[in-house]
């Protein structure tokens, strides 16, 4: 297994929309706008090998590496972003950042609404995938990166992903969408809603209005978090992690106290959220999720790709996710075949629901590094200035098989 | 984890199967391609390397695809009715499907949905009418196994065997037209004469509509 790591990283920022604002989908608009993003590895003399990383409901724009030099704050998906890792960071300039709306740096409810000096709160105009990715394209501005190699994300991240090959075709080459939807669907928009009532139900939100308040709404974010984990793991995955156990008890109490481990499980969880979260973005960025369609406005998917045809794309789901099932994606394949775009499509075995998107290294790392260097190949993207290629790991799978296979015939 | 079956791109991809490489020789270069249960990738690759066409396959095992994706292939995990059905007309030159025919419940709209999406189609099937499986059935009282498809009647996935003069006749019915026809014995190209049914054990057809 690859251990390297890009190392502390520092989380930047970037401010735009300081003279004229920011125009929204619903009409509304913002100003000034921040993204928070990091970037690893470099940009190749012609600019070509760009890869943009988007984070899921509660993700940020810290992706890999560690910050602040504690090496327990490693990025989400670290496993597959770094030297030699599926985003090979000493190929390829890999850049995340944080979405419109969010609570880890750019522009959302908790910051400071220059006209009245106090926190956002409701007053932040509500944002669509559509204005997060736009707001991305920003950064790209900024970063001097015209077109991406690859744009690459799961849930969310993947409604970013089609949200750019839909409505940025000419910027990107190909796409990687991960157990994901173009349209969310109204079972997704009902859970979606279920946190939301939980936030809303909880006196401490008071209306969102709570950033100068001594508590915050956190019983009602942790149960709205809770529900997501039960939706993020598949039946299976939570007989094989917690069966019927009980935690720290030999016998039933007869009593309300948290018995089973699964019951423990989502408690932590809950409560873990709480404290690196802020419930009005919750808010904010499952409405997002909940407008996004890309069959509208003509109502054929396909129609919505006319433009994409040129994008490569890297279509993957799990067996087991019941969030995001997988005619979910076979629906996105079919349309993108019809619109003639170039797709690879496969729905991996799993048992681990949907989080098995950041769970199944090996077969991501598989699916992702003979993707890229497919692109490489086909585009001729060229290598960082300075960059050597590493020998060849004699710890591989094929020739570890292959050394098994020697010592077997030599003894 | 999952164990990945070693699929290295072939270092030698002019080291193709009999059958593929009889495939292989009728395609021309620079043309759309679609394979059919493209399996592990080896003619296709051989096709978009050797033949620079525009390839394109179908498959339905994970394993399958992972092998393709490894190749630097292009893709998609699904059956062969599903796949097709969301190509538009004429999407290719080529439309194969290499040993896949005795395995399909429809063959008819199989083959009618390949000279859909592709202008002219290729396929690779064995030939139960070979004078050893007649041999075989006469004197052991058994059905034979085909010399290229070693697979016994009761195995998963279900077979339906048939011959190059069923196939034959199929075409006719269903108005697809045979064109170019090679034959193999044991995986050597043959001259069969007038006795194709009875020298070959693999048969290779392009089609069209008739």
């Amino acid at each position: 297994m690859v251990t390297d790591s890009v190392g502390n990283v520092e989380t930047q920022f970037y401010t735009f929309a300081e003279d004229e604002p920011f125009c929204l989908e619903s009409g509304a608009s913002i100003s000034p706008v921040v993204v928070a993003y990091e970037t690893y590895g470099r940009l190749n003399a012609d600019r070509s090998n760009a890869i943009l990383i988007c984070h899921a409901l509660s993700g940020s724009a810290h992706a890999a590496g560690y910050v602040d030099g504690d090496p327990d704050k490693v990025g989400w998906w670290d496993d597959c972003i770094g030297p030699e890792k599926a985003f090979d960071t000493e190929r390829f300039f890999v850049i995340c950042s944080n979405v419109l709306g969010s609570c880890y740096g750019s522009t959302g409810p908790l910051n400071l609404d220059p006209l009245t000096g106090k926190p956002y709160a409701l007053h932040f105009p509500v944002v669509t995938i559509g204005d997060m990715v736009r707001a991305q394209a920003k950064l790209l501005d900024h970063l001097g990166v015209d077109t991406l190699l690859c744009i690459a994300g799961g849930s969310m991240g993947g409604m970013q992903v089609l949200e750019w090959a839909a409505h940025h075709p000419k910027r990107v080459r190909s796409a990687v969408p991960i157990a994901t939807t173009a349209q969310h669907s109204p079972m997704l928009i009902a859970f979606s809603e279920v946190g939301r009532q939980a936030i809303y139900a909880d006196p401490f939100w008071n209306q969102g209005d709570y950033y100068d308040q001594p508590r915050k709404p956190d019983a009602g974010l942790a149960v709205a978090r809770m529900v997501g984990h039960i939706t993020y793991l598949s039946e299976e995955s939570m007989h094989l992690k917690f069966g019927r156990r009980l935690q720290d008890m030999e016998k039933y109490g007869y009593e309300f106290q948290t018995e089973f481990e699964i019951e423990s499980y989502l408690k932590y969880n809950g409560l873990k959220f709480t404290r690196r979260f802020d419930a009005n973005s919750y808010l904010y960025v499952t409405k997002a999720m909940d407008y996004f369609d890309l069959t509208q406005p003509t109502g054929s998917l396909a129609a919505s790709f006319a433009a994409s045809t040129h994008i490569k794309f890297l279509a993957v789901s799990f067996t087991s996710d019941w969030l995001y099932p997988s005619y979910h994606s076979k629906k996105l394949v079919s349309a993108l075949t019809a619109a003639g775009a170039d797709v690879t499509y496969l729905d991996v075995r799993s048992t681990w629901g949907h989080d098995a998107f950041l769970l199944e290294v090996a077969t991501m790392t598989h699916l992702l590094s003979s993707f890229l260097d497919r692109l490489v190949r086909e585009d001729a993207i060229a290598a960082p200035d300075g960059y050597t290629p590493r020998p060849p790991r004699a710890n591989d799978s094929g020739s570890k098989t292959q050394l098994a296979k020697l010592a077997e015939t030599l003894a | 984890m999952t164990a990945f079956p070693n699929t290295r791109p072939n270092a030698h991809p002019t080291h193709l199967r009999p059958d593929l490489r009889a495939i292989a020789d009728l395609v021309e270069s620079g043309t759309r391609v679609l394979d059919l249960g493209c399996g592990d990738g080896a003619l296709l690759e051989y096709l978009v390397k050797e033949k620079k066409v525009k390839g394109r396959g179908i498959e339905i095992s994970e394993q399958g695809v992972l092998a393709c994706v490894r190749r630097g292939l292009s893709v998609r995990q699904g059956n062969l009715q599903e796949g097709l059905a969301d190509y538009p007309d004429a999407s290719f030159d080529w439309v194969i499907l290499s040993q896949t025919l005795v395995f399909l419940n429809d063959p008819a709209m199989v083959l009618q949905e390949m000279l859909r999406v592709g202008r002219q189609a290729i396929v690779s099937f064995s030939n139960w009418g070979h004078w050893r499986c007649r041999l075989e059935l006469l004197f052991s009282g058994r059905i034979p196994v085909a010399s290229d498809l070693p697979q016994q009647w009761f195995e998963v996935p279900r077979r339906q065997p048939f011959t190059v003069t069923d196939f034959a006749r199929f075409c006719t019915q269903i108005g697809i037209q045979i064109d170019q026809q090679t034959y193999l014995d044991s995986g050597r190209r043959v001259r069969t004469g007038p006795f194709k049914n009875l020298l070959s054990t693999t048969a290779v057809f392009t089609l069209r509509k008739a």
